[in-house]
C-alpha cells in the first residue's frame, strides 16, 4: 500500500481506533503527544494512551514509525538529544513527568531502560548491578548492597550463572547473559516502570526465549513497555498491544484482538504482512 | 660535470627512450597484420625509460656516496704522515687540504708544501674519479635502453614488468622508516659504546657530578667523574612532572567538557583556537618562557621574598625563584603538551560508545556521574595511553629547556631552582667548534641513547595501548 | 523511607558536584585560552618596535677628502664601493653640534648613528654618482640605543647611570626632535637584510631564504617517499605480516621520537659518514625529510582508507590493474586529504628547530643564501639566535621573527583547514 500524501494519512488516522485510555489502574497517561525534532520535523502526532499497571504493554510498527521515540519520553531520555521538543501531557501514577517538580533523575531512578543493543558498562558483574544503588545512595552498608546485587540478579535469572565469577567484566558475558544483566541493573533500583527498546533484537532465538520468559515473571511487580520489531513476541508476551504506523498511533486493544480481529485497515495490512 | 648535469642528462635520455619503445609499440599496432600488444604502447615506452634510467641513477648515487671515502683514503695510504696520526688529528688535517683543493690550487695559499701535494693528489684522483663516474654512468644508460629496445616484442609483458618495478620502489619507501631507526640506532650506539669504554655505565647513570667541560684534560676525566648524568636525568624528569601536572588536568578536564558538555557551536570555534597552541613552535614557547615567564615568576618570588621578610613568614622570607627556574619551564612545558593531551583524550572519549551513556543516564545519573563513573572508566586505558605519549614529548623537548631551564647541573627538588636536562646538554655538546672524537662529544651521543631508549619504551607501549583500545569498540 | 525519597534526599549533593563540575570544565579551559592569548598578545606587543626604525636628517657632506678619494671628475663604480663612508655622517653631527668637544661626549654623539648608516650612504652614492663633492640632506639610520630611547622603550626618567642612553644623548635627542629631524619609519631592512650583529641593520631575508630551501628539500623528498610508502603499506603490503607489522610501529614510533634525535641522526650520518656540507638547507631538509614522512605517511594512510571499496571494485571489475585502479581512481579522491596531511607536516617542519641546530644551522650567517648548498639559517633557529643576544633590539626583533614565522604557520594551517572542508566528502 503506497501513502501518497500526509494529508490524505491525517483523514485515514483521525482518531485512535480500539481502546486507548483505561478506565483504571493507570500507570502512565498520554495526552495529545506531540514530538519534534529541529523545530520543523515531526515524529509523534497527537498521541493519547494509557498504560496500566502490572501490564506488558507492546509498541509495534514499521521503522521509524515513532515508537521508539515515544518509548524515550517516558523516562525523558529525549532530554539528552538537543532539539528534540515534546509537547502534550505525559502522566506518571498522576504526575506530570515534565512539571517542574519532577527531577529527571528522580524520574529515571523510578523509570528503568533496556536497550536494544546490550550495554554493560566496563566493570565487573557486581558493579554493574551495584551501580544504580550505589548511584542514589539506596543502602547504607556493604552487605546491604550484596542484597540487592543478589535479589536483582536472581529476579533476573542470572544469578545461578554468574554468582562465582561477580567480580568478571560485564562485557565478558554472552549477549542474551548481557542483556538479562542490563535488566538486573535497572530492577536493582527498584523502578515502577522498565522500559525496553527492542531487548531481543541483537540475541539469537534462545537468549531470546529466556528474556521474554523473564519478562512474563516481571510483570507481577513491575509495569514493562517493549517496542519490538516482532508481531510474534509482541503476541507472545504483551496485554495491550498499539500499532503505530508514521507517528501516528494507529489502533491500540487487547493483544489477542489486534492480532485476531484489528478494527483498522492498517494495523490489518502490518500484521498479515502486507507491508512493514 | 656536476651530478645535478649528469641527472638531467640520464632524465632527458629517459625521455628519449621513453618515446623511442613506445613508438616501436604503436609501429607493430600500425602494421598490416595489426599485431595484438600485450599492454598499452605506454607501457612499453615506460619500460624503455625505466631500462635507461634506473641502473645508471643507482651506480650513480652509490658512486657518489663512496667517492669522497674512497679518495680520503688513498691519498691518505700515500702519505705516511697521515696514516701515521690519529683519528681527530686527521679530520682536522683533511678538512685544511679539502679547504685548499676548493679554493682552487692556483693561488698559493698554503705555506707548507706538503698540504699542497695532498690537494694535488686529490685533485688528481678526482678527475678520475668523475671521468669514470660519467663514462660508466652513460654507458650503463645506453646499454640499458638497448637492452629495452631488443628485449621488447609484441607479446612482451610491459605492463606487469612496468607496475611490478613501481611496487618495489613503493616497497623502498616504505623501508625508508625502518633505515631511518637503523640509521638513529647506527649514530647513537657506536658513539655510546666508544663513550662506556672509558666511563662505567653505573658511574653514568647514578653519578651525581655532571661536568663535562672539565674533562677535556684527560687526566681528570676519572678522577673528578664528571660525567655522572643522574643530575641531567632528574632534571628532565622534574621538568616534566611540573609539565603533567599542568598539562594532565587542563587538557584532560578541557577535553571532557569539550566533549560531553559543549555545545557543537562552542565545540567547533573553542577546540580549533586551542590547537593553535599545538601548532606554536616550540622555539617560540621557549622564547616566551625565558622572557615573560621566567623573569615574571623571579618576580613574584622577590615581591612574595619581601613580603615574607616585612611580616615575618618564614616560608616566603627565604624564598629565592631562579629566572631560569624548573617552575616556568615546566609550566610553559605544560601548556605546550596540554593541546596534544586535549586532542588524544577527545579522541578516546568520542571513541566509547553512546550506548553506554544513554545506559547511564537512563539509571538516573547525572551527566558529571556518567562522565566520571562510566565514560572516564572506559575511556581510561586510551587516555593513559595518550599520557604516556605526552611525557614522551615532555621529555625529549628540547628548546623550551634550551631557552628557559639553566645549563647547571643541579640536584635538586626544588622546582624554584635552576636545574638542567638531557636535551639540554645534548645541544650544550655538540653546538660549537669542538672534535668530534673527545669524551665530552660522545657523552652526548650516550645521553641521546638514553634519551632516544625511554621514549621508545614509552612510545611503544602507548601506541600499543592506544591500539587495543581502538579494536575493543571498533 | 522508599527508594524515591532517599533519590529525592540526595539530589542537592548531587547536583552540586554536578555544577562544580561543569565550572572545572569552563574554568581550564578559559585558562587555555587565556594563556593562548596572553602568549600572542605578549610576543606581538614586544615585536611591534622592530618594525619601525629611527632615523636622523642630516646634511651630508660627501667630501673627497673623507672619503679618501682622489680628486678627479668622476668615478668608477669599483673605487666609488670600496671609498670610505664611515666619516661622512659623523661629520654632518659634529657639525650640527659644535659644541661638542669632549672624547667622551664625541663617542656618545657618534653613536647616534648605527654602524651600518656608511653602508646606506655608500648606496646612495653608488645611485647617485653626483653626490660627490656636494652636501646631500639625507635621513640616515640612528644606533640602537637612541632606537631604543626614541621608540620609548628606555625611560628617561631612570638614573643616569642606570640607562644605557646618556643625558647628554637624551638633549640631543630632543633637538633634533624640536627639529623634526629624528623620525620612525617603516623598518624595510627587516625584510631585505640578512643577519647582523647590529639590531637595526639585522633581517629576516637570510632566514626566510633558507627556510624556502629547506623547506623546498624536504618537500621535495617527503612527498613522493611518504605518499609511495602509504601506498604500499595500504594497498600493497601482505595483510597479517610480521615485517609489515613491525615497519608500521616504526612509523608510528618514528612519530614520536624526540626531534633532537633526528638531529643527531643528521650529523652521525648525513654530515659524518656522506659528508653533506654542514650548515646547508640541503642537509637540514634531509633531516627535516625524516622528520616529516611519519606526519604524511599516517595522514595520506587515513585518505587512502576513506576511499570507499566500491570504487577499486567498480574500477577492477572493468579490467583495470591493480596499480592503474590506485592511479587512477583511488589516489584522485584520497589527494584532498594526503594535501592536508602533507601541508600540515610542512608546517610542523617549518616550525623545527631542535635537530638543526645540531647539523650546524645555528651557525651566524650574514650573507643571503642562494642555492641548497650555501651556509643558511632558518626562521626559527634565527628566532634563537637573536633570543640570545644580549642587545636590547634584538628583542623586539625575536619577537618580530616569531609573528613572520606564526603568519606563515596560520596560512599553512587555513589552506589545510580550508582544503579539508572544501573537499570533505561522505561517501
Amino acid at each position: 500500500m503506497e501513502i501518497s500524501d500526509n494529508m490524505d494519512l491525517d483523514q485515514e488516522i483521525s482518531k485512535t481506533v480500539g481502546s486507548p485510555l483505561l478506565e483504571s489502574k493507570v500507570r502512565i497517561a498520554c495526552r495529545d503527544v506531540n514530538v519534534f525534532y529541529n523545530k520543523n520535523v515531526q515524529a509523534i502526532f497527537n498521541v493519547n494512551l494509557d498504560i496500566g499497571k502490572n501490564q506488558i504493554l507492546a509498541m509495534i510498527g514499521p521503522s521509524g514509525c515513532g515508537k521508539s521515540t515515544l518509548l524515550r519520553c517516558f523516562n525523558r531520555m529525549n532530554d539528552t538529544i538537543e532539539d528534540c521538543v515534546v509537547d502534550g501531557l505525559i502522566e506518571l501514577d498522576g504526575e506530570n513527568i515534565h512539571s517542574k517538580k519532577i527531577d529527571p533523575v528522580v524520574l529515571r531512578a523510578n523509570v528503568g531502560m533496556v536497550f536494544q543493543k546490550p550495554n554493560p558498562f566496563p566493570k565487573s558483574i557486581y558493579d554493574n548491578v551495584a551501580y544504580g544503588p550505589r548511584l542514589h545512595g539506596l543502602t547504607q552498608n556493604n552487605s546491604e548492597l550484596d542484597d540487592i546485587v543478589e535479589e536483582s540478579l536472581t529476579k533476573a535469572g542470572l544469578w545461578k550463572e554468574t554468582k562465582d565469577r561477580l567480580n568478571k567484566p560485564g562485557t565478558g558475558l554472552s549477549g542474551g547473559q548481557q542483556q538479562r544483566l542490563c535488566i538486573a541493573r535497572a530492577i536493582a533500583v527498584k523502578p515502577e516502570v522498565i522500559l525496553m527498546d527492542e531487548p531481543t533484537s541483537a540475541l539469537d532465538p534462545i537468549a531470546t526465549a529466556t528474556i521474554e520468559e523473564l519478562m512474563s515473571e516481571l510483570k507481577s511487580a513491575y509495569t514493562i513497555v517493549i517496542v519490538t520489531h516482532s508481531m510474534q513476541q509482541a503476541a507472545r508476551i504483551s496485554d495491550r498491544t498499539a500499532y503505530f504506523h508514521l507517528g501516528r498511533l494507529v489502533e491500540v486493544d487487547e493483544t489477542g484482538h489486534i492480532f485476531t480481529n484489528p478494527n483498522h485497515s492498517l494495523t490489518e495490512n502490518y500484521i498479515t504482512g502486507r507491508f512493514g | 660535470m656536476s651530478n645535478l648535469e649528469i641527472l638531467l642528462i640520464l632524465i632527458i635520455a629517459a625521455v628519449i627512450a621513453y618515446y623511442a619503445t613506445k613508438r616501436q609499440a604503436q609501429s607493430w599496432q600500425a602494421s598490416r597484420d595489426k599485431t595484438k600488444l600485450d599492454s598499452l604502447p605506454n607501457y612499453y615506452g615506460y619500460f624503455g625509460a625505466i631500462c635507461t634510467l634506473l641502473p645508471a641513477l643507482i651506480v650513480l648515487s652509490f658512486w657518489s656516496f663512496i667517492e669522497g671515502n674512497i679518495i680520503s683514503a688513498l691519498v691518505v695510504s700515500k702519505f705516511e704522515r697521515l696514516s701515521a696520526s690519529n683519528a681527530s688529528d686527521l679530520s682536522l688535517v683533511m678538512n685544511e687540504i679539502k679547504i685548499i683543493v676548493e679554493s682552487g690550487l692556483s693561488e698559493k695559499n698554503s705555506n707548507d708544501l706538503f698540504y699542497e701535494k695532498a690537494a694535488v693528489l686529490i685533485e688528481r684522483y678526482s678527475s678520475v674519479s668523475l671521468f669514470l663516474k660519467v663514462a660508466s654512468v652513460f654507458a650503463l644508460s645506453i646499454l640499458g635502453f638497448m637492452y629495452a629496445y631488443l628485449k621488447i616484442t609484441p607479446r612482451f609483458k610491459a605492463r606487469k614488468k612496468v607496475e611490478k618495478t613501481a611496487v618495489y620502489f613503493l616497497l623502498l619507501s616504505a623501508l625508508v622508516a625502518i633505515l631511518t631507526t637503523a640509521g638513529i640506532i647506527f649514530s647513537v650506539l657506536f658513539e655510546s659504546i666508544a663513550f662506556f669504554s672509558q666511563i662505567s655505565i653505573f658511574d653514568f647513570v647514578f653519578g651525581t657530578h655532571w661536568s663535562p667541560q672539565i674533562a677535556i684534560r684527560e687526566d681528570q676525566v676519572s678522577s673528578t667523574g664528571g660525567f655522572g648524568a643522574f643530575p641531567l636525568f632528574w632534571g628532565t624528569i622534574l621538568i616534566s612532572i611540573i609539565a603533567m601536572i599542568v598539562a594532565a588536568p587542563l587538557g584532560l578536564i578541557s577535553a571532557i567538557y569539550l566533549a560531553e558538555y559543549a555545545q557543537p557551536k562552542i565545540r567547533n570555534v573553542v577546540k580549533p583556537i586551542l590547537e593553535i597552541l599545538a601548532g606554536v613552535p616550540t622555539v617560540v614557547y621557549g622564547f616566551f618562557a625565558a622572557l615573560t615567564v621566567g623573569p615574571m615568576m623571579s618576580g613574584l618570588g622577590d615581591r612574595l621574598n619581601e613580603f615574607g621578610m616585612s611580616f615575618e613568614i618564614e616560608l616566603f622570607a627565604g624564598l629565592v625563584v631562579s629566572s631560569e627556574s624548573a617552575l616556568a619551564a615546566g609550566l610553559v612545558m605544560g601548556m605546550m603538551i596540554m593541546p596534544f593531551i586535549l586532542s588524544l583524550s577527545d579522541d578516546v572519549i568520542s571513541a566509547v560508545p553512546d550506548s553506554l551513556r544513554d545506559g547511564s543516564i537512563a539509571m538516573g545519573s547525572t551527566k558529571s556521574e556518567t562522565v566520571w563513573k562510566v565514560v572516564f572508566p572506559a575511556a581510561l586505558p586510551g587516555i593513559v595511553g595518550g599520557f604516556l605519549l605526552a611525557i614522551s614529548r615532555a621529555i625529549g623537548e628540547t628548546m623550551i629547556v634550551l631557552m628557559a631551564a639553566g645549563v647547571a647541573a643541579n640536584l635538586t627538588a626544588n622546582p624554584l631552582n635552576s636545574v638542567t636536562t638531557v636535551t639540554t646538554q645534548i645541544v650544550v655538546l655538540l653546538t660549537g667548534d669542538q672534535e668530534f672524537d673527545s669524551i665530552k662529544t660522545l657523552s652526548a651521543f650516550a645521553l641521546a641513547l638514553g634519551l632516544f631508549v625511554t621514549t621508545l619504551i614509552l612510545n611503544i607501549l602507548a601506541l600499543q595501548i592506544v591500539r587495543r583500545y581502538r579494536e575493543q569498540y571498533e | 523511607m522508599n527508594n524515591l525519597e532517599i533519590v529525592k534526599a540526595g539530589l542537592n549533593k548531587r547536583y552540586a558536584k554536578e555544577r562544580r563540575f561543569k565550572f572545572y570544565g569552563i574554568f581550564s579551559i578559559s585558562l587555555s585560552l587565556l594563556f593562548l592569548f596572553f602568549l600572542l598578545f605578549d610576543i606581538g606587543a614586544k615585536s611591534i618596535p622592530a618594525f619601525t626604525q629611527t632615523y636622523i636628517n642630516l646634511d651630508i657632506e660627501f667630501d673627497k677628502k673623507s672619503m679618501k678619494l682622489q680628486d678627479q671628475d668622476s668615478y668608477s663604480e669599483e673605487t666609488l664601493f670600496s671609498a670610505s663612508y664611515s666619516k661622512l655622517g659623523r661629520n654632518a653631527l659634529y657639525k650640527l653640534f659644535p659644541e661638542v668637544t669632549e672624547r667622551k661626549q664625541k663617542k656618545a654623539l657618534r653613536q647616534m648613528l648605527s654602524s651600518g648608516a656608511r653602508y646606506d650612504l655608500r648606496d646612495a652614492v653608488l645611485e647617485n654618482n653626483d653626490y660627490v663633492g656636494t652636501t646631500q640632506n639625507l635621513w640616515v639610520l640612528a644606533g640602537d640605543d637612541i632606537d631604543a630611547f626614541v621608540k620609548g622603550l628606555i625611560d628617561r626618567n631612570i638614573p643616569e647611570a642606570d640607562r644605557r642612553v646618556k643625558d647628554y644623548q637624551v638633549k640631543w635627542v630632543d633637538i633634533l626632535e624640536a627639529q623634526n629631524k629624528i623620525e620612525r619609519r617603516f623598518n624595510i631592512n627587516f625584510f631585505t637584510s640578512g643577519d647582523s650583529r647590529e639590531p637595526e641593520q639585522a633581517g629576516i631575508l637570510g632566514a626566510l631564504k633558507g627556510s624556502f630551501y629547506t623547506m623546498l628539500v624536504t618537500l621535495l623528498l617527503s612527498f613522493p617517499i611518504a605518499v609511495s610508502a602509504a601506498i604500499y603499506l595500504e594497498e600493497f603490503a601482505p595483510k597479517n605480516n610480521w615485517w609489515i607489522d613491525i615497519i608500521e610501529i616504526n612509523i608510528n614510533n618514528l612519530a614520536a621520537v624526540p626531534s633532537i634525535v633526528f638531529g643527531i641522526l643528521g650529523l652521525a650520518v648525513y654530515i659524518n659518514v656522506f659528508g653533506v656540507p654542514r650548515s646547508a638547507p640541503l642537509v637540514g631538509g634531509l633531516v627535516l625529510t625524516l622528520m616529516t614522512l611519519p606526519t604524511i605517511i599516517i595522514s595520506t594512510r587515513a585518505a587512502l582508507k576513506s576511499v570507499p571499496p566500491s570504487i577499486r571494485e567498480a574500477a577492477l571489475s572493468i579490467g583495470a590493474s591493480k596499480m592503474q585502479v590506485i592511479t587512477h581512481h583511488v589516489l584522485p579522491l584520497a589527494m584532498p586529504g594526503i594535501l592536508t596531511g602533507s601541508i600540515i607536516g610542512m608546517a610542523q617542519a617549518l616550525g623545527e628547530t631542535a635537530p638543526l641546530l645540531m647539523i650546524g644551522m645555528v651557525a651566524f650567517v650574514a650573507d643571503i643564501p642562494q642555492s641548497i648548498l650555501d651556509p643558511a639559517t632558518v626562521l626559527p633557529v634565527q628566532v634563537f639566535i637573536w633570543s640570545d643576544s644580549p642587545e636590547r633590539g634584538f628583542i623586539a626583533l625575536t619577537s618580530a621573527a616569531i609573528v613572520t614565522l606564526l603568519v606563515f604557520l596560520f596560512f599553512m594551517n587555513l589552506i589545510a583547514i580550508v582544503l579539508r572542508k572544501k573537499f570533505e566528502t561522505r561517501w
